[in-house]
């Protein structure tokens, strides 16, 4: 049966008395009310079950509606399913494929396919990658509702989580961990403590997203999962930096103490991790960083200087802070993370410059905050959603430093074509930076604005000149002397919003500006946007000892059309009539009585309200007690100015670049930013007892330095370095020994010590060595050996070294000469030798003051070597130097990792048989 | 953090909804659509949109608005740049980033999103990983996949994540081994009424498209490096090589990616390739205004002046426009009032000019507001900063691959009030 035929099928039965051209052109009309009724989101499937049904028969796209079959008159629905199902049972793959694209088809447009569950999860084992990834895309979006179903699915993750292959372990815990079933949340926890002591760091990562989501289901897990986020802390890989600090900021924000001894690390490994996790990791470190050390903004700070040179030289961690006494030292380790996120502000990823733009803004001693600046600002060539966000933060910054933008003025000038929001901020931006010096600049630019086509944006422009006008004093009078000249303006927003600005700019300005308000008073009649009407109006009323021939005849035109105004130009008139009541009320006793009848009678109870209060007040009678004598007083009292400010001044309350700041309002789950303390804590916290034999890579090479030395694998002539850091080694450790089935990390394996000089042969002097099976740090292709001299003679032994070699050739690193050893001491050194992929065995002399012993170190192979399972395959034809046909070489070395010999078995498969 | 992604079309429909934790119901767009009916044009609508219970947050390309659904604290500009990343995918492995193309790849888009995204947390977002777990479709491959059933889903495991030079495929080769870099440079200016600057900027980017078999590494050196000020680079370029010496060195990515972008410091004066003559006037009391527009080049380097095209929204009380082009064609639209002209070439010998009448309502007085005009056009083998590549060495593979450099300038955001 083909697609076609089934679907026309269904379509006859679910239609049998239709006719069905006649029904196809009902059709239209009804995927089009569809259309309608889905944007609202709701009823969708019950309403239109039917012809959903048979759109989807015509379109040859099964779809199902479980709400539509509750009505048992859709049969076709199940019809639909039918087939559907039939695919998804039958024994072809190709088939089975088809019909789960048609489902993820269908749970794209969200119509439900539930009832399919049993036939989907079926598959699940399925050895077709597409077919089964499209079942675990499935899975994980039906499985909370089909709980009982769902956990049909779960043992074959659970045999997967022991596969030999690490990707197929991490996708197996991923989609388990997806999976909301609460029943399975000790088996999730399970998989997660040991996914996280995986050698595969790439599994260890995929734990520390499972994490979250065990959370999420579970809370009541937190105890056990803390435990588990702190192990996975420790963890060196960036692969895991990342994701392990996202959980942990999920999961307890709050145990800052979890992250003292890995803040180090955290630092230096940065540059290297993934841009997403990034952003996160300085997000928690700008709070930690806040807890934990003091505060660098003091006036008399003293800053550990950093030129360019000291600035890139990681190493400074460890020196100690001088001990004269100065009235602030920087943390060392405040300024390592100081020192490591700069570069990040090369970042393409955009949230990344956000994110060190925000840490340097709360963290860094203000002088070198504008380090951030002209990263900052070419953000602004990004896209116009970037450029929102960025635009806010800067907003914010330029309130507290308009140094900082100030040279980039020109950035923030506004294009026609810009959105209005994005214009809004710019402007916001401008008004901020302006001062005596470009206040003339600004102006003549904001002069352009207002005659900008986007009145919004004009009227935006005017309120910004407010602003300039209050805020620098030299220009208050030009400013209003434009406002006014705007105030004939043809558009009614322009007009309207200058009236309101200069009311303000009035009011703060004590001094005589009768013309203006005369002015004002002759565009009355004009001008209809009731908050302008509103607020000439009361500027009549306060100022109506300066015109008082005009504000009556003010009074009077409003009483006329009293009853036609807006609810804020009644109020305005009531107190309008109130203060003239008061001051002259000779002329306007009668009119105020009208006006306060009206006011008794109209319909919005504010004005009711209003009007009742100030007849009480100003018009004396029995009830109205001693207020009445101070009506004077309350009704004309000074007022204080207005404030004109930035709507962006109290943002900063909130860190920069989150969420909660882009919209002013605390959103869930934000964390606070604490104060600095007054008194750091304990910085020795922070101390890690192991010193690492190696120290960061990054002192070598700051920023994408993983590409510098690690590409010796494939490009062989690029220079190797000649440490590797162990960060880095733990990372390739686990991506070799991954593919070696079960052999656990050699460094935690039992240690077989081997004799190599006998007391008895040696004179009282005893050698014993073992393979560490460490890198080499001398060479990369020497293997690490340790020897351990002990003097079991009754007399000192005096100038141990390693004289003569055979064959000559070899090459051994030899340990520093022992000046002395005493009678019954011991002591441990290491060397490299170079065994030139081969077992044949290096040959040399320990020699001490006196005498000369030959000796030799054998290569076992079962301590050197390792079996390598190629699980495989295409793994290896990418690394052609491991490949290369070199049949007759039992042993080859894999040169990523000094030390290490694979045992490879094969070079093709056949041989590999034949081998086994 | 991101719990779900809604695309909606212009329209309005909502055509694919991803669910990365539990469900979200899509009734939570009609906040969005709330938004989208108070803004005035498609570009208005807040990029970040408070609900009760969620936080939408959207980009708009292609004329299709992707809206993440957020539940709790996350830096905004993360979700904004995952959004676009994506649509840089789609437009990537599609060609074209719209809602036919979604649609007719449901699947692949639905894979994708699942690789993307692990709970919420970005997890592979390089291409190059992306195109070994999923193989971007073609003709060929969509009718091979018909006949013999395989899959577009890579057979391989995805390695890239694991490797040190996460963004390049392992194993790649060519036959014809070949590395182009395009130096493209935008010039954002404006220009005031009276033709003084008052602003120019100047923003580049390298892009390049290499295609090397192998792991070659690439050092790229200019000659005259001081030029750029503020740099932002793919994380393959060696920072420390930059810091220390001015030189690109990098292992490239395999295929199209952006190598750098930088800004051109704004202490180096910048040239203006072209110039504007206008006069557009309105007279009081007559229904007739002048339109006269003439566009000529100024420091090319003798390079030409091409895709020139001027638009310009003309004030609203403009009823009509009658014009004369000297070359080209130019379109008015009465409803939206915007002019468009594209020019085409400009000749110095014969300079293009728009002239004319426009005619406004009878009696209405005249507009106070005078037309902005935006000018593009391309400048082929020039870029305008003087930036020039030096030369390009390739070490680690043995072969000879060919090298090309393309320069070009184009108009930014080039405005000219008046």
């Amino acid at each position: 049966m083909t697609l076609s035929e089934s679907s026309d099928d269904s379509v006859k039965k679910s239609n049998p008395r239709e006719d069905w051209p006649a029904r196809r052109g009902g059709l239209r009309q009804a995927e089009v009310d569809t259309c309608g009724v889905m944007s609202s989101g709701v009823g969708y499937n019950d309403q239109t079950g039917a012809e959903t049904a048979v759109e989807a028969g015509q379109e040859t796209t099964p779809t199902t509606s479980s709400s539509g079959a509750a009505f048992g008159l859709f049969s076709s629905d199940f019809k639909k399913n039918e087939d559907l199902k039939e695919m998804l049972e039958s024994n072809k793959e190709s088939l089975k494929l088809e019909a789960m694209k048609r489902v993820v088809g269908l749970i794209s447009k969200g119509k439900n396919a539930s009832e399919l569950f049993p036939a989907v999860v079926k598959n699940v084992a399925s050895k077709n990658i597409e077919l089964k990834k499209l079942v675990y895309v499935y899975l994980v979006r039906y499985a909370e509702e089909q709980q009982d179903l769902a956990l049909l699915s779960i043992s074959t993750f659970q045999r997967a989580l022991k596969d030999p292959n690490q990707f197929i372990r991490a996708s197996a815990l991923r989609v388990l961990s997806s999976i909301r079933v609460p029943i399975i949340v000790p088996i999730m926890m399970l998989a997660i403590k040991e996914a996280a002591t995986d050698l595969s760091p790439y599994v260890r990562k995929t734990s520390a997203h499972a994490i979250q989501k065990l959370y999420s289901l579970d809370p009541d897990q937190k105890e056990q999962l803390i435990e588990v986020i702190e192990k996975l802390l420790k963890d060196k890989s960036t692969l895991v930096a990342g994701s392990v600090v996202v959980a942990f900021e999920e999961v307890c924000p709050d145990r800052i103490d979890l992250i003292h001894k890995n803040y180090r690390k955290l630092c230096n490994l940065l540059v290297d991790v993934e841009e997403w996790g990034q952003v996160v990791i300085i997000s928690m470190l700008t709070r930690y960083a806040r807890t934990q050390f003091t505060s660098p903004w003091k006036e008399d700070a003293v800053f550990d200087e950093n030129n360019e040179k000291t600035f890139y030289d990681s190493d400074s961690e460890e020196k100690k802070v001088p001990t004269e006494a100065k009235p602030y030292m920087m943390d060392p380790d405040h300024r390592l993370l100081l020192r490591n996120t700069k570069p990040l502000l090369q970042s393409r990823n955009t949230a990344v410059v956000m994110s060190v733009a925000q840490l340097y803004w709360h963290l860094a001693p203000k002088h070198e905050v504008s380090v951030v600046t002209k990263s900052l600002v070419r953000l602004l060539r990004s896209h116009r959603e970037v450029q929102y966000i960025v635009l806010q933060n800067i907003a914010t910054m330029s309130i507290q430093r308009k140094g900082m933008f100030e040279p980039y003025m020109k950035s923030f000038y506004v294009r026609s074509t810009d959105p209005t929001h994005i214009k809004t901020l710019k402007l916001e931006i401008l008004t901020n930076l302006a001062n005596e010096a470009n206040i003339s600049t600004i102006l003549r630019e904001f002069q352009t604005y207002v005659k900008s086509q986007d009145k919004t944006f004009a009227a935006a422009t005017i309120q910004a000149i407010g602003r300039c006008a209050t805020n620098i004093s030299e220009v208050t009078d030009t400013c209003l002397n434009g406002l006014v000249l705007l105030l004939s303006n043809r558009d009614e927003t322009v007009v309207a919003e200058s009236v309101v600005v200069i009311k303000k700019l009035l009011q703060t300005q004590p001094t005589q500006h009768s013309e203006i308000i005369k002015h004002m008073a002759k565009l009355f009649d004009n001008i209809t946007v009731p908050m302008a009407r509103a607020s000439i109006l009361w500027l009549m009323g306060e100022y109506c000892d300066r015109v008082p021939k005009i504000a009556p005849d003010v009074l009077r035109k409003m009483a006329k059309t009293f009853t036609t105004e807006e609810d804020i130009v009644k109020l305005q008139t009531v107190n309008l009539a109130a203060k003239l009541y008061l001051t002259n009320s000779k002329q306007t006793k009668l009119l105020t009585q009208y006006i306060l009848n009206l006011g008794k009678y109209d319909q919005n109870y504010d004005i009711r309200d209003r009007t009742r209060f100030i007849r009480q007040l100003i018009v004396p009678s029995e009830k109205s007690g001693a207020l009445n004598k101070y009506a004077r007083r309350i009704l004309l009292a000074p007022k204080p100015a207005p404030v004109l400010e930035s709507a962006f001044k109290d943002r900063d309350r909130f860190q920069l670049g989150t969420l909660s700041h882009s919209l002013n309002v605390k959103a869930s789950g934000y964390q606070e930013l604490s104060d600095w303390p007054a008194v750091a804590p304990d910085p020795s916290v922070r101390n890690v007892e192991v010193i690492e034999p190696v120290r960061s890579r990054l002192s070598e090479t700051p920023m994408f330095s993983a590409s510098c030395c690690l590409v010796s694998p494939a490009v062989t002539n690029a220079p190797k370095p000649s440490v590797i850091s162990s960060s880095l080694l733990s990372d390739l450790e686990g991506l070799s020994l991954s593919n070696v089935s079960s052999v656990t990390s050699p460094s935690f394996g039992p240690v077989k010590t081997y004799e190599l000089l006998h007391h008895m042969t040696g004179k009282g002097l005893a050698a014993k060595y073992h393979f560490p099976r460490q890198p080499c740090l001398y060479q990369p292709s020497m293997v690490s050996v340790q020897v351990i001299l002990t003097n079991n003679s009754d007399h000192v032994l005096e100038e141990i070294h390693i004289g003569e070699r055979s064959p000559a050739g070899l090459n051994v690193h030899c340990f520093n000469t022992i000046e002395r050893l005493e009678p019954g001491a011991s002591v441990t050194v290491s060397m490299g030798v170079d065994f030139s992929d081969s077992t044949q065995a290096a040959n040399f002399q320990l020699c001490t003051k006196e005498d000369q012993f030959g000796v030799s170190i054998q290569p076992a192979v079962g301590e050197l070597l390792m079996p390598f399972t190629m699980t495989e395959f295409n793994d290896l034809k990418t690394h052609p130097r491991t490949f290369s046909d070199n049949r007759g070489h039992l042993f080859k070395k894999k040169n990523c990792i000094p030390g290490y010999f694979f045992y490879q078995i094969f070079v093709n498969p056949e041989q590999m048989k034949k081998d086994v | 953090m991101i719990h779900s992604l809604f695309l909606i079309n212009a329209s309005g429909d909502i055509f694919l909804e991803k669910h990365w934790k539990s469900v979200v119901s899509r009734s939570v767009c009609d906040y969005f659509f709330e938004a989208q009916e108070r803004a005035s044009e498609p570009e208005n609508v807040p990029p970040v949109i408070p609900t009760p219970h969620h936080y939408l947050i959207s980009v708009l390309r292609h004329r299709i608005y992707f809206v993440a659904v957020i539940q709790s604290e996350v830096p905004p500009l993360f979700v904004i740049e995952f959004l676009h990343r994506v649509v840089d995918t789609f437009q990537d492995y599609f060609g074209v980033c719209t809602e036919a193309a979604i649609k007719d790849n449901v699947v692949v888009v639905y894979e994708l999103l699942e690789e993307m995204l692990d709970n919420g947390f970005p997890l592979a977002t390089e291409s190059n990983i992306l195109k070994e777990l999923i193989k971007p479709p073609t003709i060929l491959r969509t009718m091979v996949n018909t006949i013999t059933g395989s899959t577009n889903v890579g057979e391989q495991l995805p390695t890239g994540q694991l490797s040190v030079v996460p963004w390049r495929r392992t194993g790649v080769k060519y036959t014809n081994n070949e590395a182009y870099f395009d130096v493209v440079e935008e010039i954002d200016v404006i220009i005031d009424k009276s033709g003084s600057t008052i602003t120019a900027e100047i923003q580049g980017v390298i892009d390049a498209c290499v295609k090397l078999t192998g792991m070659p590494d690439l050092t790229l050196s200019f000659m005259n490096p001081r030029l750029l000020d503020d740099v932002s680079f793919h994380p393959c370029v060696r920072f420390k090589r930059w810091e220390a010496e001015r030189i690109l060195s990098f292992i490239p990515p395999d295929g199209n990616f952006r190598l750098l972008s930088y800004h051109v410091s704004s202490q180096n004066l910048v040239a203006i390739p072209v110039y504007v003559k206008h006069n557009i006037t309105f007279r009081e009391g007559s229904s007739q205004g002048r339109f006269d527009l003439t566009l000529g080049p100024k420091q090319t380097m003798g390079k030409v002046v091409e895709s020139v095209l001027v638009s310009s929204q003309l004030p609203r009380g403009v009823l009509n426009a009658n014009l004369n082009p000297s070359q080209g064609t130019y379109t008015f639209d009465p409803v939206t009032k915007l002019l468009s002209w594209d020019v085409g070439k400009i000749n110095p010998q014969k300079l293009p000019s728009l002239k004319g009448t426009m005619s406004l309502q009878a009696g209405a007085s005249k507009p106070d507001e005078n037309p902005t005009f935006n000018i593009q056009f391309k400048i082929q083998q020039m870029a305008i900063s003087g930036l020039k590549v030096n030369r390009l060495d390739m070490y680690g593979e043995k072969y000879k691959p060919f090298k090309g450099i393309k320069y070009m300038t184009k108009a930014g955001k080039f405005q000219v009030r008046t």
